[in-house]
């Protein structure tokens, strides 16, 4: 049918954010639509912004750690592990085998935590409210076993340079089996109620499409660079710590939308659960911290350390002049990085696309603003 | 009885009609608002209980007095009408979507002669009645002079008259079942067995098309909280907001209420007094709406005109078909011979 | 560790681009290169190196040489070999050219140097503030910044009342010798 070309139609201009419901935090994106279809996008960001960049050369390194847990909020154990990973390969430091073991723990942990959230707003976000209730739940039971190591449940500030701040308490193990048993079924709640629905499905698959050049041009990465057909996995490809001694799959998927963002997640889990059986199965006794000087002074130099986050590659620059603070710490968060590529994504559909899209992209303000 | 009753005290006919209708109206007013209140609390519950929450449990055994609470909090709040705001029809809209939903309730039977009017053209009227809601949301949305109203406004007219059609069309198998639109005739022609056995399709046609009606989910599009933060509600406060959220749950009172009349054999039922059974079905049926939006992810505008169109209606067509063929060889059979 | 170019593709692009500088770090070794090559360097680590992927986009102000440095850390997808290009800049002027057209990924992280640490990309599409406010002044992560004082701010919030619970939070602070 031909557009009735007599009529005349105006683009309005619509400010999603910085106070919407379905933005994850103080994000705004300046949409233009035609009727309901969106036809511009423009990122307004930094609503959050604390300069925690800035922060960091007043702090000494350890001090700084706690900042970490204040980016990606959602998943701090995998922020602290990027930043402590990086000063000690600055200054060459060896961390002891419990320390290695209890920080992959602890990270996959995260990462199961972080993606559970994910999920679980973006069944929200496309309005599935009994769906979002299940991912948070078992969400809980990670952050009482974060309780459980160090006392706090979201800004965790676990690792030190060197190691761990404390060693697991007893009854941590048992907690975390019978959490990782009764994971695959509390997925599979999950997967019948909202991932296999036949409504979800179709307001999701070939929505939010972005192919696997233009993904990689924009600097995609992590579970979103995967859902387009590449299974390019730090933990894989170039794995650090002891990544390289655990048997696992990376999940890919192909057609780069919405639904492929989001089951690529579901499958990450059980991967992550993985990683940690095999981690609880051959955990080694001994120290939990390495023998470091009291006050941190790397040697003058650079660093540039780079981690499979939650959310995508999390890279610390880090340069030191030789004194006891950092002279400079650039955070690459990935979560701004794919930010970028959501009016490429969102550009041609629908507002109720745009929200879905949003959402698959997986962001968190914390991390996106620093 | 009433009638009679007022007529011995020697009252003139007039006043015995205006008696007589406003006591009709407090009844209905009683009966809607106390179900309206009642089912925000059943709602919170209920999806409380599916989602292994506990819901309101703080006011009153059970948080029972919630809904309670929370309109006075609302009677109490401040109300704001935007400076940029088409000011009448922003006052007005409120009330207008609230009295055809309370309209509605002249042709339900709620038990044997307990209906305000038996109108001829009953369920008629019904459809008459309540396609006015669009207006009212139209009205609401426009005159918050906010962008999110403002698609909220336009989804809703989208909705609620496209999903008209298939409703009108699945009540038509029944009326032809019947041969009458007063709401009594189709309670009484279901003593014998209940036209959901016999109108399997159209009843399944009413609920799709009614919960879209209603704007409940999967169809909530109109209030589409994730993306247009209360759609043609966003700039209404206290009272005003009440009233719109009332008459939400009214008019999925009044949808059940006519499914069970039109589908569930009405008030009948044995052992249990009429009216009992008329209240247990209509829960069953709200149950069942309820069921349905803690379920569903919402549809997208789209895909839920395409349905619309590509499938309700052409299937609620292809049923009156069926409808009036099965009729003829009903009759040929039993007369035993066309 | 140390993956990235090896020596061969080092001398072969020192020996192509006069000017082109190579150090090594702890982690990686590092490009030196002229402003004016930028793009054609950049180009071919793209191309003919496989370096295709832009990792992270930043820059360090170095006061003491008068200097800003701008880092881009390369990344070959998927082998993730990786390697580190740096440009020095004027501080007074740090101008470059911006790599937009090679890398979209670039043009979020150019606005973000730009915004913190002022420098200027010619060629970007949109190169305004991005994490500070429009009518942010200054640069918040070159060495020499400080924050603008607000108009009667002090201790007590400038408007002639003490506020007594943050009093002892900042002697406290005082008195412990921090500032």
């Amino acid at each position: 049918m031909k557009p009735n070309t007599s009529l005349v139609t105006e683009e309005i201009t619509l400010n999603m954010g910085p106070q919407h419901p379905s933005t994850h935090g103080v994000y705004r994106a300046v949409l233009t639509l035609d009727g309901e279809k969106v036809v511009g996008v423009e990122n307004v960001i930094g609503y959050l912004h604390r300069g925690i960049e800035k922060l960091a050369e007043d702090r000494t390194y350890t001090q700084f750690i706690p900042y970490t847990d204040r980016l990606d909020y959602l998943a701090a154990m995998l922020n602290n592990l990027g930043y402590v990973q990086a000063v000690e390969k600055l200054m060459g430091i060896e961390v002891p085998e419990r320390a290695e073991y209890l920080r992959i723990i602890m990270a996959e942990l995260s990462r199961i935590a972080s993606h559970y959230v994910m999920l679980a707003s973006m069944a929200l976000d496309l309005s599935g409210w009994t769906a979002w209730f299940i991912p948070f739940r078992d969400r809980e039971r990670i952050l009482d076993l974060f309780e459980m190591v160090c006392g706090s449940r979201l800004t965790l500030s676990y690792m030190r340079i060197g190691g761990v701040a404390a060693d697991i308490p007893p009854e941590f193990v048992p907690a975390l089996k019978s959490f990782l048993a009764e994971l695959p079924r509390g997925l599979e709640e999950f997967n019948g109620l909202i991932t296999n629905n036949e409504i979800f499905k179709a307001r999701c698959q070939g929505v939010g499409r972005i192919d696997l050049e233009t993904a990689l041009a924009y600097g995609i990465t992590g579970p979103n660079l995967r859902a387009c057909g590449l299974p390019f996995d730090l933990r894989k490809v170039k794995p650090y710590g002891i990544y390289d001694r655990f048997d696992f799959e990376v999940p890919v998927r192909h057609n780069g939308d919405t639904y492929d963002r989001f089951v690529i997640r579901v499958l990450e889990i059980e991967q992550s659960a993985r990683i940690i059986e095999q981690a609880l199965r051959d955990l080694p006794e001994g120290p939990i911290m390495a023998k470091v000087p009291r006050v941190i002074k790397p040697p003058q130099g650079e660093v540039y350390h780079q981690i499979e986050g939650a959310k995508g590659i999390l890279g610390f620059y880090v340069v030191s002049d030789g004194s006891s603070k950092p002279y400079r710490i650039h955070i690459h968060s990935p979560s701004f990085v794919n930010l970028g590529a959501f009016p490429v994504m969102a550009k041609g559909g629908t507002i109720q696309d745009a929200v879905a899209t949003l959402a698959s992209i997986d962001i968190v303000l914390g991390e996106v603003d620093r | 009885m009433l009638d009679a009753l007022l007529s011995s005290w020697g009252l003139p006919l007039w006043a015995v009609t205006t008696i007589r209708a406003l006591v009709y109206l407090l009844g209905v007013l009683a009966f809607v608002f106390l179900n309206a209140i009642y089912l925000i609390y059943l709602e919170r519950k209920i999806s409380a209980y599916m989602q292994q929450r506990l819901g309101p449990n703080r006011v009153g055994p059970r948080g029972i007095f919630q809904s309670v609470a929370d309109a006075i909090k609302l009677l109490c709040k401040e109300d704001i009408i935007p400076r940029e705001a088409d000011k009448w029809v922003f006052l007005v809209a409120p009330i207008v979507i609230f009295i055809p939903a309370i309209m509605v309730y002249a042709i339900i039977p709620f038990g044997p002669g307990m209906i305000a009017a038996d109108l001829n053209i009953g369920v008629f009227y019904f459809l008459a009645v309540a396609s006015t809601t669009t207006i009212a949301i139209l009205m609401g949305g426009w005159a918050g002079n906010n962008k999110y109203s403002l698609l909220g406004a336009m989804r809703t007219v989208a909705q609620m008259v496209s999903y008209e059609i298939p409703l009108v069309f699945s009540i038509l198998g029944v009326v032809m079942l019947v041969g009458s639109l007063k709401t009594s005739d189709i309670v009484a022609a279901q003593k014998e067995i209940w036209f959901i056995l016999l109108q399997p399709v159209a009843f399944l046609i009413y609920f799709i098309a009614a919960t879209a009606e209603v704007n409940r989910g999967p169809f909530d599009l109109v209030e589409g909280e994730q993306e247009i933060i209360a759609g043609p509600f966003t700039e209404f406060t206290a009272m005003r907001y009440a009233l719109f959220y009332l008459s939400e749950y009214t008019n999925l009172l009044s949808v059940s209420a006519l499914a069970v009349t039109l589908f569930l054999g009405g008030w009948q039922g044995p052992w249990l007094p009429p009216w009992l059974w008329f209240i247990i079905k209509v829960y069953i049926m709200i149950l069942l709406f309820m069921w349905v939006r803690w379920t569903f992810p919402r549809i997208r505008i789209d895909h839920l005109l395409q349905f619309n169109w590509k499938f309700l209606l052409p299937l609620s067509l292809v049923n009156i078909l069926g409808t009036g063929i099965g009729i003829k060889v009903y009759q040929a059979l039993m007369t035993g011979g066309w | 560790m140390r993956e990235g170019l090896n020596v061969k593709d080092l001398e072969k692009l020192k020996e192509r681009f006069p000017g082109v500088e190579v150090t090594e770090g702890i982690d990686m070794s590092t490009l030196w290169v002229p402003v004016g090559r930028l793009v054609e360097v950049m180009q071919v680590l793209k191309e003919d190196y496989g370096f295709n992927f832009l990792a992270d986009l930043t820059g360090v102000d170095v006061p003491a040489e008068e200097a800003i440095i701008l880092v881009y850390h390369l990344m070959s997808v998927p082998s993730a070999r990786e390697t580190r290009v740096k440009v020095k800049l004027p501080r007074s002027e740090p101008r470059a050219p911006s790599l937009v057209s090679l890398w979209p990924a670039a043009e979020v992280q150019e606005r973000e140097a730009f915004d913190l640490l002022g420098i200027i990309f010619e060629g970007h599409p949109n190169l305004k503030r991005i994490l500070c406010p429009d009518d942010f002044e200054g640069h918040p992560l070159r060495k020499d910044f400080t924050l603008p004082k607000e108009a009667g701010w002090d201790r007590n919030g400038g408007d002639g009342r003490s506020y007594p619970q943050t009093e002892g939070f900042c002697q406290g602070r005082a008195e412990r010798g921090e500032s």
